[in-house]
């Protein structure tokens, strides 16, 4: 007998990958998810998981999380094989059991990049992002000295291609996604957002020289261009941002070539 | 009993925060660099203090809990902020969203405060825009605005609808840049579970390294809690799963008041429950009712597609009833429109609790394309969730918890009665009254932390000799670290038979039920007896499997639980005590004939400051009177 409401109910096998920490032997481990209302989050349905987990005396999967609305970048979870699962331009947390067929086997695994390192079952690091981002990912605007905000008219296409680039939510997809764990799309979205607004001018070099460089000292690998970045990101930012920081890099290499001074003092790196 | 002195300055209002800076004690430059400074919580106040105090020279911690200070919940905020700049040539001032936000508030907020704030929402655009935060623009390159709720002018700034991530992002960035500079020492996963109180200043935090469990100490020569708010005592709302609120309360435990806690703002537009597994609501942006029209059938149990309902058949009840701001009445006066149609069994979907937030009028107007450019990402978020089209038929909505306005008492200087303890953004109570309007909160937010506290924490800091900081080995520390560690072992050893989420629930339902939308005595006396005895079988009988020396979510939940559960009491008992109903707070005991708020200036024309007394016991209700000297506090009318 299935129950007369508007949401069926779905039964899946879980394959998760438990690993108690970085140093510990990790492995896949089959948990049985039963009678799931289909309109439940796949976030939700980990949830009542390991609360069954729980009171059964085993360890609940841990696996970061937090907005639950596709925006704070914390969910991460790569889904059968797909960073951020089956959808198309959304996050884990708005990933719902409707995607998913009764009887199916999933695969769950973390985010897998040697610059992610992995911290516990589902969960890995990001720090190397935020050290991208510490190095030169802003314009330098001390509070008080701004001037008034309509004194530059910014032309509504570039706003709006800035405005493209900026929603990237900083979860590591794209890394996890690239068969050579490249940051080359988070890392271009930044530059690529701030270097078309004309404040963002005066850092140009400088912040694409140290955000690349620290890229590649975090040990990101390098792109290839197979674009499955841009297939997998949550706000399916497009790989055009990275032709144009190549185009921003090799400029901004060239100039510094002649003008070191410009281009040593960039940010923290 | 606690002393109260808002310390608002004398003077003509207009000219109050001017003279209070000219006032204010300054820290010399040299000097800046010998006291240390900790911000906790990166989210628009807390990212935004943190870079502005680095830049002025100040030593600065930062601790976050999350994993990278990108991630705090203003992320989500939608919609847009509000600044007085008058670009659209509508007759906006600063006097009148000043105006506008102390009436948004049900006059339940300081004048001083909120004319102050109105000041700097101009130079908070200013700044945002320097630091590339890619706003709306005009074809002409200009800047862009939209209505919201609660205003007649046209003064809110955004980012499609994604305001909040951009706002926060360009604040991570500054954040960023001081951390990468070596001003700023940042510290993620490090959750605050103590302060630490010397001589009755506030000198430090207890923090726990949420991946290695280690606990430290750490002392400063002033404390900053810029940690959000507590809407998640009702375990379904439109925050953050793990946004908590365990810093605030753990100061509340340590002197610090906490002010109007009932103050709670349901969102009229949310995405209605469909299920008990569900662990969050979504909002859908108060900017949807500029263009969407909300309705109800006007027939009891009418349950035909929303299509076969002619015009006749519709009721737009706040246009009906708001004529002269219709959708965009204020979130308090929407929501409880809404629950009122519900309640008269005129709801829709399968629950009966949803009304039509329809744009069919809006596609006429402007296309699906004109509809799609405003509001796309919403209508697509709307799709992810419902797996229904906007666009096809109108969305459903509900009202959901979404923002409190109570928070921790602090001053004109945004200083708790705890000397030293500085509150921001959310977690202060300060601004919105008993009602915040929409594109309000990430505008506080930044005044807090880019405008005021770079101005005031100097004042506060001037009076310590520099160096003075207590060691981290003193008496103090060494109790609240050894008490933060008692209670991580008191309920790793419980063992007993339910998970920590089924008490979130449980005391979430008693909330919602008994202190959410509408509130009554005999309702907020029940909660009172229900949530100590849920306390105490929370303690008796909770599961937190693991250890304390690893990543743990179920041992940090548990900590932030037992906090909700305390907090919770605490805000049944203001709700019970404040016998009026005004803004958010809806005592039906108190209203007018036709539904609306019933004030009671007379009577409680202040502010509740409650001071900790012991878990269990009651607290001491303190009064900081509210003394209006320009505005005169009158019936809001919004019709």
């Amino acid at each position: 007998m299935v129950a007369a409401t508007t949401s069926s109910t779905i039964s899946v096998t879980l394959r998760v990958w438990r690993q108690a920490g970085p140093k510990a032997l990790g492995q896949f481990k089959d948990y049985p998810a039963k009678d799931l209302n289909s309109n439940m989050s796949f976030l939700e349905m980990l949830d009542v998981v390991n609360d069954e987990l729980t009171l059964t005396g085993e360890a609940p999967i841990a696996f970061a999380h937090d907005c639950r609305e596709g925006i704070c970048g914390t969910c991460s979870l790569t889904i059968n094989g797909k960073p951020h699962g089956p959808g198309k331009g959304i996050a884990t947390c708005q990933t719902y059991m409707r995607s998913f067929r009764d009887g199916d086997i999933i695969v769950v695994e973390p985010f897998r990049a040697a610059a992610f390192p992995l911290i516990k079952d589902l969960v890995v690091d990001r720090t190397s992002f935020d050290k991208i981002m510490q190095a030169g990912g802003f314009i330098t605007a001390r509070a008080g000295s701004a001037p008034e905000a309509n004194a530059a008219p910014v032309p509504k296409g570039d706003s709006d291609l800035a405005m493209d680039a900026a929603q990237c939510i900083g979860c590591g997809a794209c890394v996890a996604a690239c068969k050579n764990a490249s940051a080359m799309l988070f890392v271009s979205a930044k530059v690529g957002h701030l270097g078309l607004l004309p404040q963002g001018q005066a850092e140009r070099d400088r912040r694409v020289l140290a955000m690349v460089h620290t890229m590649d000292e975090e040990g990101f690998g390098n792109c290839t261009n197979q674009y499955e970045c841009s297939a997998a990101c949550p706000k399916t930012i497009s790989h055009d941002f990275i032709a144009r920081m190549n185009r921003d890099y090799l400029g901004a290499t060239l100039r510094s070539a002649f003008n070191p001074e410009a281009a040593s003092s960039a940010g923290g790196a | 009993m606690a002393t109260l002195d808002s310390k608002i300055p004398s003077g003509p209002l207009a000219d109050k925060w001017r003279k209070h800076k000219a006032d204010s004690k300054l820290v010399n430059p040299a000097n800046k660099r010998k006291y240390e400074v900790i911000v906790v919580g990166a989210g628009l106040a807390g990212s935004s203090a943190a870079s502005s105090l680095a830049d002025m020279g100040y030593k600065v911690k930062s601790f976050v809990f999350h994993d990278s200070p990108r991630r705090a919940h203003s992320i989500a905020a939608q919609g847009g902020i509000n600044a007085a700049k008058n670009y659209q040539n509508d007759g906006d001032s600063v006097h009148r969203l000043f105006y506008d936000t102390i009436k948004g508030g049900d006059y339940r907020a300081r004048e001083a405060n909120v004319h102050r704030l109105a000041e700097v929402s101009a130079n908070i655009i200013d700044q945002c825009v320097a630091q590339g935060v890619p706003f709306a623009r005009e074809y002409g390159g200009l800047l862009a605005n939209r209505s919201f709720g609660g205003a007649q002018v046209s003064r809110t700034f955004y980012a499609r609808g994604q305001t909040g991530q951009q706002l926060l992002l360009g604040a991570y960035s500054a954040l960023s840049r001081t951390v990468g500079q070596g001003l700023v020492e940042l510290h993620t996963n490090s959750e605050m579970l103590d302060l630490v109180v010397v001589n009755g200043h506030a000198k430090g935090v207890i923090i726990r390294n949420l991946i290695t469990g280690v606990v430290t100490r750490h002392t400063a020569d002033a404390v900053i809690l810029a940690t959000g708010g507590y809407g998640n005592v009702f375990n379904l709302s439109t925050y953050a799963r793990q946004s908590n609120a365990t810093a605030i309360w753990r100061a509340y435990k340590r002197g610090a008041c906490m002010a109007n806690p009932c103050y709670t703002q349901i969102h009229p537009t949310c995405i209605p429950v469909s299920g008990d597994y569900q662990s969050k609501l979504t909002l859908m942006s108060e900017s949807l009712r500029n263009d969407g029209r909300i309705w109800a059938p006007k027939r009891k149990g009418d349950n035909r597609a929303p299509a076969e309902i002619s015009e006749d058949d519709r009721d737009y009840y706040l246009e009906r009833l708001y004529p002269s701001f219709g959708n965009l009445a204020p979130r308090d006066i929407a929501s409880r429109a809404a629950k009122r149609v519900c309640d008269e069994g005129r709801g829709v979907g399968e629950t009966g609790l949803g009304v039509y937030l329809d744009f069919a009028d809006a596609i006429k107007r402007l296309g699906e394309n004109g509809v799609r450019e405003r509001y796309g990402n919403l209508f697509d978020i709307y799709h992810e969730i419902t797996a229904e089209s906007a666009y096809k038929q109108p969305m459903r909505i509900y009202p959901a918890v979404h923002y409190t306005m109570g928070g921790l008492w602090v001053d004109y200087n945004l200083m708790s009665n705890v000397p030293g303890l500085f509150v921001l953004g959310e977690a202060n109570f300060s601004d919105h009254g008993a009602n915040r309007l929409g594109a309000s909160a990430l505008m506080q937010g930044l005044a807090d932390g880019y405008f005021v506290i770079p101005y005031t924490v100097g004042d506060y800091l001037a009076g310590q000799k520099p160096g003075s900081r207590p060691s981290a080995d003193s008496a103090e520390f060494k109790a609240a670290e050894e008490s933060v560690n008692a209670m991580s072992k008191r309920f790793l050893a419980t063992k007993g038979k339910q998970p920590v989420s089924h008490f979130h629930k449980r005391l979430g339902k008693i909330m919602w039920d008994h202190c959410g939308m509408a509130r009554t005595k005999e309702g907020l006396e029940d909660a009172l007896q229900k949530i100590p005895a849920l306390r105490e079988e929370f303690h008796a009988t909770v599961n937190v499997p693991g250890s304390g020396d690893t990543l743990n979510q179920s041992l940090e939940q548990a900590g932030r639980v037992a906090d909700f559960i305390e907090l919770g009491e605490l805000m049944c008992r203001d709700a019970l005590t404040r016998e009026e109903s005004c803004g958010g707070h809806f005592r039906e005991e108190h209203q007018f004939p036709d539904g609306e708020c019933k004030r009671d200036d007379e009577k409680f024309g202040h502010v509740a400051a409650w001071e900790f007394q012991g878990v269990g016991k009651t607290a001491i209700r303190n009064v900081e009177p509210l003394n209006y000297e320009f505005v005169k506090m009158s019936v809001r009318n919004y019709k």
